[in-house]
């Protein structure tokens, strides 16, 4: 991180899913990181969800859905975002995503999609190279 | 001894089980020394029934190839019912999607996206009706994993029964029905603690008078596996909730415990450190039946029985060269086998990505054929028994798992030690550790920390309609709209009324299905009388 | 720019934006900081400290429902523990009260214990005065309750409520000293629970080694069972009877002062050691200063006196 502030992450699950082992493992490892992880809880609407990220100033909210919902939750959250002029903020996401779905989400806004089996290590050096802390005043409005 | 064998370096410092129970280089009859046959081993079908639960096992009758299956609506799932079935399935075993799941009727806002995707939708009972078409309710067992609604599918189920004039004494089958481990692990959660479980001691209660062969709760350890805990775990916290379960029912209703324990029902999950499972199984019996017959004094042998079903492990697949999964899930299945399960799922290659295709669920089920048939594992029952490997590691999860179960016991039982968040942090704790093992290399995942490839060859994968949910929809208004709206509200006002006493709720539930009331609304009478289970803790 | 105006208009996003910053006190974020000041003040400041397991976060929760009930805005504070290895920190007390995520009454925000740039405390109190500023009526602030910042937090607040379980009378020992003599309510949840009678006496004995004047708030002991809604409404009425005694009693003001006291030489401290960084960091002067008291060539004491002098002869601030 190029300034040595923490990034702020907000790990959410969208949905009536209830499968949190790898939402669960990636705060951790987030935070074994060094970064200020914020849990959802289980069972968010896209609107719970944004609404959170606002008040906690995140620059980064990771979504996990394994119920097969994810085209419709995760776009509608980026869709709260525009409408609430927050689309800066990072969005990815993860889960039982067909690779098929993958390009159509990243259409849609999610910037990087992270299936089952993949390290942890490249997702929080993911979040390092991609994501920056917000900066005073230069954060599109 | 040590002298004899030639002390070459080995490939790593140490060798664990996917559990991280470490394992030795070799076994001898010192690691089984205080093995008395006849108190710890035994003969299948008597005390402590370690070696299995009947006498003549899968000599006598194969498990039940019982694929777990559900997609979209019920017609599409229908389809595949029979599809299964004729491809030589011996039982059924039903998944609903998300809402139906969490007591949700498909047009909720918050099933908005989830209807029929990972499982049938239900809405009402005529939604059941054209998932059973065609299916001989009298000649197959079905399984139903539903949890908190339980009563409501099982009472859709009774129904369809009824109406086809097939005798509740005939049919048989599982509800799931345990919410303790959904506390701990899977999470569908719906109403407190307290009115989730009076919900099932009433289930145990009806099914013990009407519904003989109904096995009327599945306690269940698969999806405390799933969460991440270790094989001990996974033993211990399912032993626990039963504990808790008997109790109750015992409290509550006042039941004698011969009368509804041979009816206590399991489920574990089949992972991938083969010896490791086979021993869980077995120690899994042996422990069960000491807790029946020594704590919970039964003495019909039949209470002392452990029936389970298994399903091989899902989170053990990855989505990284998807066929390698069809390996994983032959060797889960073998495990199972050998572990004497009485019925088992096997996963499908593509589960990671999608619900399975027809391609891929054939596959699966011709693993559990070409093992029941060809592998020859079925010829003999309990063949690893005396091994000194298996027969030592099955004495070591006993012990393990013991220590978790009496320590439980001084938290006041599970459902103290759930508030207090004890099951939910040491499978957080394990599953990250076992996340860290992977990461540094410890534990090899093929496909994915060695000979990864990085190219992506799928299957071709299930395609879903994208109508499904507007149609389910559309249904379920046209149900509403044409049945008799008053006897339906009668029927919820009557549940309702009953939620205010102790009176068994299966009668009430029965009337308001049979009047098409939807199964959100029956769910909403409950989460209006009792509240809504709200998650408190993130437990990390 | 122009955050400090959006905030007095209620915007969220410009509220948890500036939130952020001034923690890190950036410069511009201490800007609007200054502009908001002189609106803030107004809210009731409810700090509430519990053992883990007390049911605190469900306490809140239902809490925020009364307080909505009466039509109040809200402001929530949860303060978690950063990891002492990596510093970062897994902030989860939202979780119980995400059902209020999309109330616009309600605003939460999670704060970690470390790594704030003046510390713990100043960091809490900058946090206050901006919920202040955006207009809550009330601002709950939750802590665990065993650093000594977090008992400046209590004292910080306008009312202390301690959270209490049957069955966990030894936390009390582990309570930070300074939490249990400034408490104003105690809670005693899960009341259904065994036990409950020997808190309640094991608090009663403590209170009564107290001395307290003739029109001092004796502290009011309540017990609750948060998950059932039950005694809630006691707490709420508890709250309101402690604000209104302050008040009449003239210990508003006076509690007005000396959280105005504590916060200037909290800013005066970490100022006056920015100061002391920024100047060790242009030249070697602070470390020449440190190798003559290493080798007993100066005392300490007349080191800092020399690095006082040439700050006020420097002037820059």
């Amino acid at each position: 991180m190029t300034s040595g502030r923490k990034l702020r992450i907000l790990v959410a699950k969208p949905g009536l899913d209830g499968h949190d082992r790898g939402a669960k493992i990636l705060a951790r490892a987030y935070r074994d990181a060094g970064f200020e992880v914020i849990y959802s809880g289980l069972h968010q609407t896209p609107e719970q969800i944004v609404q959170a990220a606002l008040q906690e100033d995140v620059d980064l909210i990771g979504l996990s859905c394994l119920s097969g919902a994810h085209m419709y939750l995760f776009p509608r959250v980026i869709d709260l975002l525009k409408e609430s002029k927050a689309e800066d903020i990072t969005v990815i996401g993860g889960g039982i995503i067909p690779m098929d779905d993958i390009p159509k989400l990243k259409k849609a806004g999610i910037k990087e999609v992270f299936l089952p089996g993949g390290s942890l290590k490249d997702m929080v050096d993911w979040a390092k190279a991609n994501v920056e802390p917000c900066r005073y005043g230069e954060r599109k409005e | 001894m040590e002298g004899s064998v030639e002390q070459k370096p080995e490939r790593m410092e140490r060798f664990s089980t996917v559990s991280d129970v470490e394992v030795k280089r070799i076994y001898t009859p010192e690691d089984v020394k205080d093995l008395d046959f006849a108190r710890d081993i035994g003969y299948p079908g008597t005390f402590p029934f370690t070696r299995g639960c009947q006498p003549s096992m899968y000599r006598g009758r194969e498990w039940t190839f019982r694929m777990f299956s559900g997609m979209g609506s019920a017609a599409d799932t229908n389809k595949r019912w029979h599809l299964l079935l004729g491809q030589g399935e011996t039982g059924l075993s039903t998944a609903f999607d998300f809402p139906t799941l969490m007591g949700y009727d498909s047009d909720c806002p918050r099933a908005r996206g989830e209807c029929g995707k990972c499982g049938v939708a239900i809405d009402t009972l005529t939604d059941f009706e054209i998932l059973t078409d065609s299916i001989p309710l009298d000649g197959v067992t079905t399984s139903m994993t539903i949890n908190p609604p339980a009563p409501v599918l099982w009472a859709m189920y009774l129904a369809v029964a009824e109406k086809n004039g097939i005798d509740w004494d005939k049919i048989g089958g599982t509800i799931q029905n345990d919410m303790l481990k959904e506390f701990i692990a899977q999470k569908t959660l719906m109403l407190p603690p307290e009115p989730s479980i009076r919900l099932i001691s009433d289930t145990v209660e009806f099914g013990t008078k009407y519904v003989p062969r109904w096995n009327t709760i599945s306690i269940s350890g698969y999806h405390i596996r799933e969460a991440g805990s270790t094989a001990v775990q996974e033993l211990a916290f399912t032993l626990a909730d039963g504990i808790a379960y008997v109790q109750d029912v015992l409290e509550r209703k006042k039941l004698d415990v011969d009368s509804f324990a041979p009816r206590l029902s399991f489920f574990f999950n089949s992972h991938l450190d083969f010896f490791e499972e086979i021993a869980k199984f077995r120690a899994a019996r042996r422990m069960w039946a000491k807790i029946m017959r020594y704590r919970f004094k039964a003495e019909d042998p039949r209470s002392w029985w452990m029936r389970f079903h298994t399903q091989t492990a899902g989170c053990s697949l990855v989505a990284q060269q998807p066929y390698n999964n069809v390996i994983r899930t032959t060797a889960e299945a073998l495990a199972a086998v050998m572990g004497g399960t009485q019925s088992l799922h096997t996963n499908s290659l593509d589960e990671t990505l999608a619900l399975p295709s027809e391609f891929a669920v054939t596959i699966a089920l011709r693993t559990q054929q070409i093992i029941a048939d060809e592998i020859g594992v079925a010829n003999t029952i309990d063949p690893m028994a005396g091994s000194y490997f298996v027969e030592s590691l099955t004495n070591e999860i006993e012990e393990r798992a013991w220590e978790y179960i009496n320590r439980i016991d001084e938290m006041g039982g599970m459902l103290a030690a759930i508030e207090r968040g004890f099951p939910q942090r040491e499978i957080a704790d394990a599953a990250y550790h076992y996340q860290q093992q992977i990461e540094g290399g410890e534990k090899v995942v093929i496909g994915v920390n060695k000979y990864s490839t990085g190219e992506q060859v799928y299957p071709p994968l299930l395609q879903m309609s994208e109508e499904l949910e507007e149609e389910q929809i559309a249904r379920m208004i046209e149900v509403k709209r044409t049945r008799d709206s008053r006897k339906a509200l009668q029927s919820l006002n009557a549940l309702r009324a009953a939620c205010k006493t102790d009176k068994n709720m299966m009668p009430y539930v029965l009337e308001a299905v049979k009047a098409y009331a939807t199964e959100q609304e029956i769910c909403d009478v409950w989460r209006d009388m009792f509240g809504e289970y709200r998650e408190s803790s993130v437990h990390l | 720019m122009g955050l400090a105006k959006r905030i007095l208009q209620g915007d969220v996003r410009a509220t948890a934006r500036l939130l952020r910053e001034v923690e890190e006190e950036l410069p511009g974020a201490i800007d609007e900081l200054k502009v908001l000041y002189p609106h803030t003040g107004r809210s009731h400041v409810v700090g509430i400290t519990g053992a883990p397991g007390s049911g605190k976060s469900t306490l809140i929760d239902v809490l925020i429902d009364a307080y909505r009930r009466e039509n109040k805005t809200v402001g929530v504070i949860a303060i978690d523990p950063s990891s002492p290895f990596s510093g970062g920190a897994i902030l989860g007390d939202r979780i119980r009260m995400q059902r209020h995520a999309t109330d616009e009454g309600v605003f939460i925000r999670s704060l970690a214990t470390r790594g704030w740039h003046g510390g713990l405390s100043k960091a809490a109190a900058n946090v206050i005065h901006i919920m202040d500023a955006m207009g809550r009526d009330v601002i709950l602030v939750e802590t665990v309750g065993v650093g000594q910042a977090e008992v400046d937090i209590m004292n910080f607040a306008h009312t202390s409520l301690v959270a209490l379980v049957p069955g966990t009378g030894d936390w009390v020992q582990t309570l930070k000293a300074g939490i249990l003599e400034i408490a104003d309510i105690f809670v005693i949840n899960k009341a259904d629970k065994q036990g409950v009678n020997e808190v309640e006496v094991e608090l009663q004995a403590m209170l009564q080694m107290g001395a307290y004047s003739a029109d001092a708030w004796k502290p009011r002991i309540l017990l609750t069972e948060a998950i059932n809604n039950k005694g809630i409404d006691d707490v709420m009425e508890a709250i309101r009877q402690h604000r209104e005694s302050l008040i009449a009693s003239g210990r508003y003001e006076a509690h007005l002062r000396e959280r105005s006291r504590l916060e200037l030489f909290e800013v005066l401290k970490s100022s006056l050691m920015d100061r002391v960084f920024r100047m060790a960091s242009e030249d070697d002067y602070v470390e020449k200063l440190i190798d003559d008291l290493a080798s007993r060539r100066v005392d300490p004491y007349s080191a800092a006196s020399e690095v006082l002098k040439r700050i006020v002869r420097e002037g820059k601030f």
